[in-house]
């Protein structure tokens, strides 16, 4: 099995518009999507990130608190699953309950693989 | 704002309550390494309770609060403790606990209410294991799962607190060293793991019901949350098994006749001159009730003769109509299932009320084992009662003396001491 890493991105502005209630009722669906990859144990952690940016420049000395990039492609959170193929892992983003909020999911095998 | 006492009372009987129940799912959140850490949880939120409600005043739904309190502890402390080795992990069920992504609904799901009464029985499973000593059992089941103090249960015990907190350490490491992990017995083995967990409850009982100490509070305590804990064994389909019943029924016709059993002054009434007009007649319908249910199977335990000896007893106008007849049939039951001295003497009570004292004499005189009937204060206190009977008052008083000398119940000597005093007399 090779590990691969899930990027979330985007879809900060969706989820700011939407009530706690709502918000809920999102996460309840997260669970159950990282549940059944945890019950195939194929789950291997993961973490939210906050949005707030700090980007250290080439050179090291330049330093900027917004991220360059536009909303869309600021990364939220990650995720590390096992899959045997690029074409399994992709299969299993695609259940990513995100991706109804206008995140996308950019999958990315772990270099090197290490299991 | 809220009278003080009346936040207090709530509250002391909300954390009996439920403090059982958080502690059993904290101990599934953290694992049974962690046992301290589950009691820390409830000890913090019923502690913000107390705070909040007295400026606040109570929360509609104070139950809820409190388990919404205890559940936002315990994030809390996931969250902080997320890349320590105090909780494992890597177990599946706590996986999901470890990514903000599933940490709040995989917490919910913990508290969800099906799952907390299965917790609550599965730790009560846990604690009830046969390589733990019984004391320890019930001192552990007194402080964690029926929220005693460290104090209370010292009580109970006529202990000192030292030595309550010394059985809690040692309980805790045996969770800890063989990494046990609650759960309800599957169904090939529901029926001896809960026989250990029947005997731990009616010994809990049998503390409140015939200690030797003479505060009627904490013995109070102790029946009722026997009678609780037995009852929710049988709130679930799994675990409401024949003796659980029987059990039931059997306290509930003990407790019925609690009152009539002793004097303003804590001396002991003996059945043949108990009041029972103050009998609980609620008690005695409700420990039918039960006899009834135990009723199914083929399961046929003491206890279901017992509770059938004590339906009798409940249930005779008197004491001269008492039916001994059918209750000499149960003790014969009783020492078939099981031999043992203390049914075999109080068999010959039975023999003593139905034919008299030569009778109760010739069965007493056929016992081989004299040697070990002699360390029975119930054998002296019968003997005494036999020759009382056949008029030979010297050597019932001699008994009652050795008697007196074999028990450590205040009460117990108190009462002989009386009996004494009045065949010198």
């Amino acid at each position: 099995m090779k590990q691969f890493m899930f990027l979330f991105k985007g879809g900060d502005e969706v989820w700011d518009a939407k009530t706690p209630e709502e918000q809920n009722a999102h996460m309840e669906k997260w669970m159950e999507w990282i549940g059944q990859i945890s019950e195939q144990e194929k789950y291997m952690g993961g973490e939210r990130l906050y949005p707030a940016v700090n980007t250290v420049h080439p050179g090291g000395t330049k330093v900027t608190d917004r991220s360059l990039v536009e909303a869309k492609e600021l990364v939220g959170g990650y995720i590390i699953v096992l899959a045997e193929t690029m074409e399994e892992a992709t299969g299993m983003a695609k259940g990513c309950p995100g991706l109804q909020w206008e995140s996308s999911v950019e999958v990315r095998e772990v270099w090197p693989e290490d299991v | 704002m809220e009278s003080q006492d009346h936040i207090d009372n709530t509250l002391n009987h909300l954390f009996r309550q439920e403090s059982g129940k958080m502690v059993a799912v904290l101990i599934k959140i953290f694992g049974t390494e962690n046992i301290a850490i589950a009691e820390d949880v409830v000890q913090d939120a019923l502690v913000s309770a107390l705070e909040t409600w007295k400026f606040r005043g109570m929360p509609d739904n104070p139950k809820a609060w409190l388990y919404r309190a205890a559940k936002n502890k315990a994030i809390d402390i996931i969250r902080r403790k997320k890349h320590s080795k105090t909780i494992d992990f890597s177990d599946p069920e706590r996986k999901l606990l470890t990514s903000e992504y599933t940490l709040t609904s995989t917490m919910d799901s913990f508290w969800k209410e099906q799952h907390i009464q299965d917790d609550f029985l599965a730790m009560m499973y846990a604690c009830c294991h046969p390589d733990i000593s019984s004391e320890n059992q019930i001192t552990f089941i007194l402080k964690s799962l029926c929220g005693f103090s460290t104090k209370e249960v010292a009580k109970s015990f006529l202990t000192s607190e030292d030595t309550i907190s010394k059985r809690l350490y040692r309980t805790k490491e045996y969770f800890r060293k063989h990494k046990i992990r609650p759960r309800i017995p599957f169904l090939e083995e529901i029926e001896t793991k809960t026989e250990v967990v029947l005997s731990t409850i009616y010994l809990m009982f049998n503390e409140g019901y015939n200690s030797t100490h003479d505060d009627q509070l904490i013995r109070k305590d102790l029946i009722s949350q026997a009678l609780w804990l037995c009852k929710s064994l049988l709130d679930s389909k799994r675990t409401r098994l024949p003796q659980v019943y029987a059990l039931m029924s059997l306290m509930c016709f003990h407790t019925a006749r609690i009152e009539s059993r002793t004097t303003k002054d804590g001396n002991l009434i003996l059945l043949s001159d108990q009041d029972r007009k103050i009998w609980d007649i609620e008690l005695i319908k409700l420990g039918s009730k039960y006899l009834n249910q135990a009723a199914f199977g083929d399961t046929l335990t003491t206890y279901h003769v017992e509770a059938a000896i004590a339906y009798q007893h409940c249930t005779a106008s008197s004491y001269e109509t008492t039916n001994w007849k059918e209750i000499l049939k149960y003790y014969d039951l009783l020492l078939n299932i099981n031999y043992d001295p203390i049914v075999f003497l109080n068999r010959c009570l039975v023999i003593l009320e139905l034919k008299g004292p030569s009778e109760a004499l010739d069965v007493i005189e056929k016992i081989n084992d004299h040697k070990v009937m002699n360390r029975y204060y119930l054998y002296h206190a019968i003997m005494g009662k036999i020759y009382e009977r056949l008029i030979q008052p010297n050597v019932a008083v001699e008994y009652y003396q050795q008697a007196l000398k074999l028990t450590q119940s205040k009460i117990e000597k108190h009462f002989l001491k009386q009996k004494i005093a009045r065949i010198l007399n």
